[in-house]
This record gives C-alpha cells, sequence and structure tokens, in this order.
C-alpha cells in the first residue's frame, strides 16, 4: 500500500514544454487512470513517475518520498509495458524471476512468488512457454505476472490493452479489474481509451496538451465536465454543443436556441447556474443519452424535461440501441434512442431532454458553468 | 456484330488460359538465367574440380583417373601443412577477435554517444578499402624502413624495435591485426543495427526489475540478437577461408613460407608450377572447411524456421 503525490510537475523537451505543472495525487489503494489524446503527455507523465524520464521541474512523491532523483529499480514499483516488454529469449518463468534475481532473492521465495502469482492469474500451465509461443492474451497475463510478482509500491500500466483485440480487450479489462480488486494496489493507468478509464479508474485524470483538465471520480468527470473539451473527450458518441442564450421566464432560468428552419425552442433549467456568462451567451451542453422521443408519460419519469422539434437526418442502429442525427438550426446534434420507437428518416420529430443532465459552458474560455447551491 | 461477338466469345477460354499460363511461369522465366548460372558456376565446376583433382592433370586438364594420389601428395607437402594449420589459427583469432572489438565497438556507440554517425563512419570505413590495399598500406605500417618502427626511432629512441612482418613466428599475428583491423567495422556496423532493432521498452522493463547496465546486455540485449552473432561469425569465416590477396599484398607468404595460405597455395600450384591436379585438390579441401562452417549455419537456419513456424501467432 502506497500513495503517490505529484507536484507542480513540469517536463521540458529542448524547448518543448510537454507537461505545463501537473498536480495529481492518488490516495492507498487507488485505481487512478491518466486519459487523453495522443501527444498530451500522459505517457510522459508515467514515464517520470516510473524513474525511465527525468524531471525537469516540480516534484515525485511515493509514500510521502522524494523520488526524483532515486532510479526506476529503487522507486519499488511495478510497470506493464503496451508492447509487454517480455525478454523474448526467456520463458515466461524466467521473465518472471528476472527482477527477484537481479534483487538477489532467495530461490524459495522465488518460487512461493512465482506459485502464488501463477495461480492468480491462471497461467500455471504456460510458465515454460516462450512469448513467442504465447497469444496476445497470455502475454498480456505473463507481462502482469512479471510485476505481480514484485509485490511492489506502485503498479504502472501504459495502455496495456491497446495491442489486443477489441472482444479480448474487454475481457482483459475485466481481468484488470477483477486483479485490482483482489490486490489492492495503488494503480496508474495510462489509456487513450475513455471507456477504460470510465470502468477501471476510481478517479480519472484528463490530460490535454500538457495540462490536467480535471482530476475526479468518473461519474463526476462524465457527469459535470470541468471544461467543453473533457465533455468532448469522454463519452461516444461526444456531447452535443449548442450555442444559446440564458434567459429568465417567471422566475425560472431558461436556455433559448434556434430551431431549423427559424423559430426558438425555450427549455427551462431545474437548476441555477452560478454566474451568467458576458451576453448571457451559454453553450448548452447535451449527452446523447439524455434526449428521448417525447411522450406523455416522460414527464412523469423525469421531472426536469423540456422539449423541441426537429427533423431526423441521418439513422444508425447499432442493434441495442439507434444514433440519430437531428438538425438544429445550424447544426447536427447527435441522439442515442431506444430501438423501440426508434427515430424514423426524414421524421420531424419531437425531443425530450432531460435538463437535469445539461451541462452549460461559457463560450469564452470553454469552462463549466456550475449550478447554484440551493 | 454478330460475328465479332462469337469470335470474341470463342477466343476467350483460350485467352485467359494462354495468361494465366504466362503469369504462372513468369518467376520461373525471371530467375531462370541466375539459377542456370549460379548452378553452372557453382556445382558443375565444383564437380570438375573434384574431378581434376582425382586425375593426373598437369599443366592442362587430363581426364585419366588416378584415385587420390594428388591428396596424398598434397598432404605430404610441408608447406601445405604450414597453410592449412594457418588456416585454422588465422580463422579462429580473426573472428573472434573481430566480433569482440565489432560489439565493444557497437556498444559504446549505442551509448547514444556525440557524433555518432562521425564515429560509425571511421569504424566501417576500412571496408569499403579493398583487401589489396589493406594489405599494401600495413605493410608500410610494419616495414622497418617506413613504418612504426622508423616513426618512433625519429623521436629519438634508437633501439625501438618492431618488426612483425619480419619474424616468421609473428608475422601471422601481423596479418591477424590488419584483418581485424578491416573487418571489425563490418562486426560493429551489423551489431549495431541489432542493437538498435531491439524494443527500448525491454532495457525500461530491465531497469525497473532492478537489473545492472551489465546484465541488461548479457541476459537481454545479447541473447535477443543472437542470430546476428551466428551471421557475423559466419561471413567473417568465410572471409577467412577465403583470404588471398591479404596476404599477398602483405608478407607474401613470408617470410619463408610462414604465411602461407590454402588460397595462395591453390594460386601457387595451378597457375605457376603446373600442378592443376594437386591445386584442385587443395580447393577441394578448401571446400570442406567451407563446408564444415555453412552445412551447419543452414542447417541450423531450418531448424530455426521451423520452429518459428510451430509458435503460436
Amino acid at each position: 500500500m502506497a500513495t503517490l503525490t505529484v507536484a507542480r510537475l513540469r517536463k521540458r523537451f529542448a524547448n518543448v514544454e510537454v507537461l505545463k505543472g501537473i498536480d495529481l495525487a492518488a490516495a492507498h489503494g487507488e485505481f487512478v487512470a491518466l486519459v487523453g489524446p495522443s501527444g498530451c503527455g500522459k505517457s510522459t507523465l508515467l514515464a517520470m513517475i516510473a524513474g525511465l524520464e527525468s524531471v525537469s521541474e516540480g516534484e515525485i512523491r511515493i509514500d510521502g518520498r522524494l523520488v526524483n532523483a532515486v532510479a526506476p529499480k529503487d522507486r519499488d514499483i511495478a510497470m506493464v509495458f503496451q508492447s509487454y516488454a517480455l525478454y523474448p529469449t526467456m520463458t515466461a518463468r524466467q521473465n518472471m524471476t528476472f527482477g527477484m534475481e537481479s534483487r538477489g532473492v532467495p530461490r524459495a521465495e522465488q518460487e512461493a512468488a512465482i506459485k502464488r502469482v501463477a495461480a492468480l492469474l491462471q497461467i500455471e500451465q504456460l510458465l515454460h512457454r516462450k512469448p513467442g509461443q504465447l497469444s496476445g492474451g497470455q502475454r498480456q497475463r505473463v507481462a502482469m505476472g512479471r510485476a505481480l510478482v514484485r509485490d511492489p509500491k506502485l503498479f504502472l500500466f501504459d495502455e496495456p490493452l491497446s495491442n489486443l483485440d477489441a472482444k479480448l480487450r474487454v475481457d482483459m479489462r475485466t481481468e484488470i479489474k477483477k486483479l485490482h480488486h483482489k490486490v489492492g494496489k495503488t494503480t496508474i493507468y495510462v489509456t487513450h481509451d475513455q471507456i477504460e478509464a470510465m470502468t477501471l479508474a476510481t478517479r480519472i485524470a484528463v490530460m490535454h496538451q500538457g495540462q490536467l483538465q480535471q482530476f475526479d471520480e468518473p461519474a463526476v468527470v462524465y457527469g459535470q465536465p470541468a471544461n467543453m473539451f473533457v465533455a468532448g473527450f469522454m463519452g461516444s458518441p461526444s456531447m452535443n454543443f449548442i450555442p444559446a442564450a440564458l434567459s429568465e421566464a417567471e422566475g425560472v432560468a431558461t436556455v433559448e436556441m434556434a430551431l431549423f428552419g427559424g423559430g426558438v425552442a425555450r427549455l427551462p433549467l431545474p437548476f441555477r447556474p452560478a454566474r451568467a456568462p458576458a451576453g448571457n451567451r451559454v453553450v448548452l451542453g447535451v449527452r446523447p443519452e439524455h434526449m428521448f422521443r417525447y411522450a406523455d408519460d416522460l414527464k412523469l419519469r423525469k421531472p426536469a424535461i423540456a422539449t423541441f422539434e426537429a427533423p431526423v437526418e441521418v439513422v444508425e442502429p447499432t442493434g441495442a440501441e439507434t444514433i440519430a442525427v437531428l438538425k438544429l438550426g445550424e447544426r447536427d446534434v447527435t441522439g442515442r434512442f431506444d430501438p423501440d420507437g426508434a427515430p424514423r428518416l426524414g421524421e420531424h420529430m419531437k425531443i425530450g431532454v432531460d435538463m437535469a443532465n445539461v451541462c452549460l459552458f461559457d463560450p469564452s474560455d470553454e469552462t463549466l458553468i456550475p449550478r447554484a447551491a440551493n | 456484330m454478330t460475328l465479332i461477338v462469337k469470335t470474341l466469345t470463342a477466343m476467350e477460354p483460350e485467352t485467359p488460359g494462354w495468361r494465366a499460363r504466362l503469369a504462372a511461369w513468369t518467376p520461373f522465366l525471371v530467375i531462370a538465367p541466375s539459377l542456370i548460372a549460379s548452378f553452372v558456376y557453382v556445382f558443375v565446376f565444383s564437380g570438375w574440380t573434384l574431378y581434376i583433382s582425382l586425375s593426373d592433370s598437369s599443366m592442362l586438364p587430363s581426364y585419366r583417373f588416378v584415385g587420390i594420389r594428388p591428396y596424398i601428395d598434397l598432404w605430404s607437402n610441408l608447406r601445405w601443412k604450414i597453410a592449412y594449420s594457418n588456416l585454422f589459427f588465422f580463422s579462429g583469432f580473426y573472428v573472434v577477435l573481430a566480433m569482440l572489438l565489432g560489439l565493444a565497438l557497437a556498444i559504446a556507440i549505442d551509448q547514444r554517444v556525440r557524433g555518432e554517425a562521425i564515429w560509425r563512419t571511421i569504424f566501417l570505413y576500412p571496408l569499403a578499402v579493398s583487401f589489396v590495399v589493406t594489405g599494401a598500406v600495413w605493410r608500410w605500417i610494419y616495414s622497418p624502413d617506413v613504418g612504426i618502427e622508423h616513426f618512433v626511432r625519429g623521436f629519438g629512441w634508437s633501439d625501438f624495435t618492431f618488426r612483425l612482418t619480419t619474424d616468421r613466428n609473428l608475422a601471422i599475428y601481423a596479418i591477424i591485426a590488419t584483418g581485424v583491423w578491416q573487418s571489425s567495422g563490418f562486426a560493429m556496423a551489423l551489431f549495431l543495427a541489432g542493437l538498435r532493432s531491439v524494443d527500448p521498452d525491454l532495457v525500461k522493463a530491465a531497469q525497473i526489475d532492478g537489473a545492472s547496465r551489465f546484465r541488461i546486455y548479457a541476459k537481454i540485449i545479447l541473447p535477443t540478437i543472437a542470430p546476428i552473432f551466428v551471421a557475423v561469425a559466419v561471413v567473417l569465416l568465410q572471409f577467412a577461408i577465403k583470404t588471398f590477396d591479404l596476404v599477398v599484398a602483405l608478407t607474401n607468404g613470408g617470410p619463408g613460407i610462414s604465411t602461407t595460405f590454402p588460397a595462395n597455395y591453390v594460386y601457387d600450384l595451378m597457375f605457376q608450377r603446373g600442378q592443376i591436379n594437386i591445386g584442385a585438390a587443395a580447393a577441394v579441401m578448401m571446400l570442406l572447411a567451407l563446408a564444415v562452417v555453412l552445412v551447419p549455419y543452414s542447417l541450423w537456419l531450418v531448424w530455426r524456421r521451423r520452429r518459428e513456424g510451430r509458435a503460436y501467432g
């Protein structure tokens, strides 16, 4: 069990600053996902935590100990690489004992550790094989086994699932979650896949252009994204951004937006925004799953429903749900609908929006306008 | 119109058949000339040499079979025995030293030294020089009159001696040193390419595993590039067995006969002394020496390919 603290961390390569002051903390046994598009600096951050990249400025502490200048082997960490980085000339067993041999762990202890980890990962029958004789998923397990035998303070994962095919990736995701549940190690997990981050992490750190955009629990990152980048990055299909105006009608804050072919829809909000942006211009953020085909009973289940009408442009059934693109004002919005009563192409549809779940952004700096406490 | 259509339909089954057959034969037609040439030059002439080595040819080829008598003559000749033992002595030292030096240079350059390209060029440059030129240049360097000895004495150390090529017991080392100078850059280039092909994540994983730099090279990087070691060794060995021009230019087999090599001996017998049959016998002995190296190597290659074919995904 261990904690990790990263404070005001900066990394420069020549004149390029790839990390611009990162603050991050992981508590005992926490699973932190670093997520962001490629080039956001998440892998560099992980390499710096591992000690494979030097620190330009700021500090990294593991269990309170400053490790800026500590060699990787002395940081008491274990890492699983994207390419697995299994030693190709060694068997799975030798791969797992290599670290212990380097540290002079007694043979009996090595045997016990191998036994424990092999049973945990169910790789007993693979121990005598070389990496070339293993399938992708098996290599993945051995790579995790190599990290686990060490019993480290900190577990680092660098996009461990991105080399697997889609189905195996989902299976291994579940395995990693189970594993973290069992061993309870503090884990830092780098991924570009927001679904992996959502499903695995206890907290998500969203990064973009070397800066931490938001660091919070998955539900908060998803429901109350700090800015439009986070809102657009998390969730697929991504959140719809609709330019709108904030007004007040009968003491209720209301969002006004242009409809296709003229006309204005007025959507009353069930909360009050904490501040009004300049000129009352806002960007309304609506996730696709918060749009429904309007029916009278919808209001009973979701009291904050507001309605507007829009023509259906594209319909994409995926089986479990139907994605539809609607025309709203000058732009397209995407909605996820139940296949029962799915939108039909060309239909002029009455949409119910659950206003309890929408977000308002300030168009000047793209940040979230928080809700006022009642 | 109908006529054209009919003609076309009549032709159809034939045309694609002819084309498909041509397409199927194209690869064979393309490689056939080189295949025939190498068959003639390698197998036919090897067979011819083998036959000549069992004949009583002298100045000109003769096809009278005399059994293994030329071989007996060959092996009763002291000069040939020296040449053959020189070959093994030279090959062993030359291959091992060139590989060690090449590996050391490659590892040194792999540490991301400044001006890497310049170092690489410097070390690889000797390979661009032909063995004759190398031999001639080093002959001057070793020569007491103009080389190192002369140079050092010029500083005032007047009884300094450095005479490798004039001592019958040391001359072979002069050849080894020159050969190593010429070839270690080649070994370095191949080793460096191998080192660079190693997944950098392996090194990172080993660092986290707590392995020392020496252990990372010894246990992970070098075993990973083991096939390159075999390839370099085989290439260098066949350089060694073919050694001819280097010796001609450097020592011309001397002093005396101390640095005679099989290739020099073959040349001598065939073109100077008119004993083609014994020369051919010596050539066959060289072929045997090459086969000792190359047959296990090709068997190893086949074995490795089979094993990889069986490997998972």
